[in-house]
């Protein structure tokens, strides 16, 4: 009985993941893209429930579908619905190109997976209740991995900071020219639209 | 647990990866595509974490979180330079972005 329930539970899941991600790749509209993505990642967090890595099922709620999906959220809210036909231009070259080459990486993928690991994939090893928990985690993460941990902590300070060079560099006017390198870059897109645009930014900030 | 195979997970993560690799290449709205970006990073996470439960060994968790951070960084920086593009009345199209083109 337990094993048809998590039978069930697993298809349900594969297929609800599977479709809301083809569903991110065709709505036209990005926010309803934004909220299919926000079903696949639920429906992945199941898939890890399911694989016993509870911990990750829960970063991955926290995380992703609760702030990476929310900032997502604001800056599809902050552009406007720009909705756009998801095969623009009918099927071109260039749409039957990338379906070959998705479809092309996929066979890949699968046929590696069939011809070099078929059989030895089949079974699962025997693992305790601890497996995936918090515990284990934080004590590979603070021992064995120590370097990925600290490696990762200064990626995501790099992309910190680099939101905010960004986002100043968007905001500041052309009277900051020969600022930082990275604004002495931006300036050489066309100056006027850049006067255009950003003296009621200017305003806003101060 | 007798559920399913750790094949069927792997196979379902090949089949996420290429959606997300056709959105990527189909769509031509920046904001998609990072959608599409997170739907292969997500795939190759299921394949890690599948790995890690065939193997016994919590190494392909730790490898998914490091990934999961490199996603938001990712978001991060992908969603500021969508928002610099919009702040100079840019087109959100990818296939108009040519100035940085080699």
């Amino acid at each position: 009985m337990g094993n048809f329930l998590v039978w069930v539970v697993w298809v349900a899941a594969a297929f609800a993941c599977l479709g809301s991600a083809v569903a991110v790749i065709t709505f036209a509209n990005p926010f309803y893209s934004a909220l299919a993505l926000v079903g696949n990642l639920g429906s992945l967090a199941v898939l890890y429930l399911l694989l016993s890595a509870e911990f990750v099922a829960a970063a991955q709620m926290l995380v992703y579908a609760g702030a990476v999906m929310v900032m997502f959220l604001f800056v599809i809210a902050y552009l406007g619905g720009r909705a756009e036909t998801p095969w623009a231009g009918g099927p071109g070259w260039q749409a039957v190109a990338a379906v070959g080459a998705a479809g092309a990486l996929l066979v890949e993928i699968v046929v590696a997976v069939g011809l070099k690991a078929g059989g030895r994939l089949s079974e699962e090893a025997d693992v305790d209740a601890f497996f995936g928990g918090p515990h284990e985690i934080g004590r590979l993460f603070l021992t064995d991995h120590l370097l990925a941990f600290e490696i990762t902590s200064i990626v995501l300070l790099i992309a910190a900071i680099g939101g905010v060079i960004l986002g100043s560099n968007a905001r500041s006017g052309p009277e900051s020219t020969g600022g930082s390198p990275a604004r002495a870059g931006g300036t050489r897109s066309p100056a006027p639209s850049i006067s255009a645009a950003q003296p009621p930014e200017g305003e806003a900030a101060r | 647990m007798m559920g399913p195979e750790i094949n069927a997970y792997l196979i379902l993560a090949a089949f996420l990866f290429a959606t997300g690799a056709l959105g990527v290449l189909i769509r031509r709205s920046p904001l998609i595509v990072l959608l599409s970006l997170e739907i292969m990073l997500n795939g190759a996470n299921l394949a890690l974490i599948a790995f890690s439960r065939r193997f016994g060994e919590i190494d392909g968790q730790i490898f998914a979180l490091a990934v999961m951070a490199v996603a938001a960084s990712e978001v991060v920086v992908g969603l500021g330079l969508i928002v610099a593009m919009a702040r100079r009345h840019l087109d959100l199209d990818v296939d108009k972005l040519t100035t940085l083109r080699g």
